[in-house]
């Protein structure tokens, strides 16, 4: 919750992990109100967050090439799977 | 041999028994053997196993009654699906083949397989054990799956129906980024390429050119035991419990269990429940955010509704503020009341004192009055209270310093000292108050000497005497004649003498006042 800014990078795993902590804070009813206003704010960011983390729903299958020692040398798409 | 030299010796048959050199025989026998045995299966137990450096595997294969030396090449015992370890029962399949030199024959082996699944269960029920020993599969080693990967690295044969599963079950749920590492999911390459590939995906660098997965499945349809001893090999499972990107294994069906699936982080029964495990439903984490912003509003509200009630609660515990002001309010209006009459009544009787007293005043005085008055509105002015405190504390700081100096001792030494001085005084006054009554007794001796010898006493002493009629002196002859009783005082005593009887008394007394008398 330090942060503000750092919302924008969060992985999908942190922000919902915190909207779910902020959510359960809120609904618990302990925090003081001016600190359940900013709460409710920073879960709104989260919850939006983790929206567009979840619209980011794009199916891209690659398939890694290998070189004549088994290294990876690079990832060619795959199609009709 | 035996029976050629024996048929040899009582009837050695011109010729018919072709006469070998020691290498021609050898090399018969060994085309011979080869060509029999050029591919056999053997099942016996491994005995005694030698590893030399070369890479080469010296083996026995035995059973109860008889000992068949065996050997496995190195590039075969390389590739190797199973590693032969001694007491397992095997079937080695491969060549038979002699060697001259020695006189021996053994078995090259190309291939070694547990000889069945009681063997094979034996051997991965050992090796389990072992490697469970090493805490390889615990509980503490596992990682949570994260809940939204963003790549899914997925290691299996890029064709076949796995693949598909998966990809299909993804795309329903949540479609992923995911990237094939292919491998051999059976046979001898599927242990190090199914190896590799774990370590391979852990060596990408996040932001690298290909990205790193955040999940990892290693999957392979169903098969038989053997079809997937490849999962159970040591290499495979060592590198599944080093993984650090967290790992699902989804290897066979639900009822095989590899050593893998104790490695991984999670096992999935299917491909298809490794992609159920891998990403939440898309649909169903919306709905979640959606009731998350419900909880959040709802809880605001209430938030703000419990508390407004609770300050209504408490406005109405609170007594009025007139009524809490009331009271005090009262009494000062009668304390004011009783104020004004009481000034009033005082400051006339101070004003009474003070026109008697003024009248008292004569106007000199009233006028040394005004003065002072000035003087002290003056000092007033000049007079604060700061001011005063700076001279109480200055005061009491010489009072200090004067208390600090005064000392019971010194004062002491002073009494002491004093008292000294004192007592040399009334010695000297003593001396100088006896020197003086000296002085005065002697002058008083001096005077007494003095009136002594101014005195007639003195001259009676000489021959002289005082004659006294009573008490007054007699100095005429007619005067002693009237008095008749005389009294003669000489130096040693008086005597009493009669006028008339003065001759007598002057031959039996004395010459002298004969002499006298008859001179007067």
């Amino acid at each position: 919750m330090s942060n503000e800014t750092k919302i924008d990078e969060m992985s999908f795993e942190e922000a919902i992990r915190e909207l779910e902590q902020v959510v359960n804070a809120l609904d618990k009813g302990d925090v003081a109100l001016e600190d359940s206003i900013s709460l409710y704010e920073r879960g709104a960011k989260l919850k939006a967050r983790c929206e567009a983390k979840l619209k980011e729903a794009e199916e891209k299958v690659a398939q890694i090439t290998l070189d004549a020692d088994g290294q990876p040398n690079g990832a060619k798409p795959v199609e009709g799977l | 041999m035996d029976d050629l030299l024996d048929d040899d010796g009582p009837d050695p048959g011109p010729g018919n028994a072709p006469e070998f050199s020691v290498s021609e025989i050898s090399g018969a026998v060994k085309k011979t053997v080869e060509g029999a045995f050029s591919l056999v299966r053997v099942r016996g137990e491994v005995g005694r196993l030698s590893r030399p450096r070369s890479g080469h595997i010296y083996l026995d294969l035995k059973d109860d009654r008889a000992v068949l030396a065996g050997v496995i090449w190195k590039g075969v015992a390389g590739r190797m699906a199973t590693q032969p370890e001694e007491g397992m029962e095997v079937v080695a399949t491969g060549r038979l083949t002699t060697f001259p030199g020695q006189s021996k024959y053994q078995m090259v082996i190309e291939e070694i397989r547990p000889a069945g699944v009681g063997a094979l269960m034996a051997m991965l029920e050992k090796r389990r054990q072992a490697l469970a020993a090493e805490g390889l599969f615990d509980e503490a080693r596992k990682r949570p799956l994260p809940r939204l990967p963003e790549v899914i690295g997925v290691v299996t044969s890029p064709s076949g129906a796995v693949i598909r599963d998966i990809l299909h079950r993804l795309r329903d749920r949540f479609p992923r980024k995911v990237l094939i590492w292919p491998v051999a999911v059976q046979g001898a390459k599927c242990a190090p390429e199914v190896a590799a590939a774990i370590r391979g995906f852990n060596a990408l660098e996040a932001g690298g050119r290909i990205p790193r997965p955040d999940l990892i499945i290693v999957a392979r349809g169903g098969g038989s035991l053997e079809d997937l001893w490849g999962f159970n090999e040591e290499v495979v499972v060592r590198a599944a419990a080093e993984s650090a990107i967290p790992l699902i294994s989804a290897v066979g069906h639900e009822t095989d269990t590899t050593l893998i699936d104790h490695a991984a982080d999670r096992r999935a029964p299917t491909p298809t429940a490794a992609a159920e495990m891998a990403v939440p439903v898309r649909l169903e984490l919306l709905a979640w955010l959606e009731t998350a912003g419900g909880r959040m509003s709802r809880a605001i509200t209430q938030g703000v509704a419990a508390r407004r009630q609770r300050l209504g609660d408490l406005s109405r515990g609170l007594p009025r503020l007139e009524s809490v002001l009331d009271g005090p309010r009262q009494r000062l209006d009668g304390l004011a009341d009783r104020l004004d009459p009481a000034l009033r009544a005082a400051t006339q009787a101070k004003r009474m004192e003070l026109d008697r007293k003024a009248a008292r005043l004569g106007p000199g005085l009233e006028r040394a009055v005004g003065i002072k008055r000035v003087a002290l509105g003056r000092a007033e002015a000049g007079l604060s209270v700061t001011r005063l405190k700076a001279q109480v504390a200055r005061r009491r700081e010489d009072l200090d310093r004067l208390g600090a100096r005064m000392q019971v001792a010194r004062l002491s030494e002073r009494v002491v000292e004093r008292r000294a001085r004192l007592d040399a005084a009334l010695v000297r006054l003593d001396a100088v108050a006896r020197a003086r009554l000296e002085q005065r007794r002697d002058r008083l001796d001096a005077l007494e000497r003095m009136r002594q010898t101014l005195g007639y006493t003195e001259t009676l002493k000489r021959g002289y005497a005082v004659v006294r009629a009573g008490a007054d002196v007699v100095t005429g002859k007619a005067e002693a004649e009237r008095a008749g009783r005389l009294e003669i005082q000489f130096a040693d005593g008086r005597l009493d003498v009669v006028a008339g009887a003065r001759h007598r008394r002057g031959r039996s007394g004395g010459g002298d006042d004969e002499d006298q008398g008859s001179l007067f």
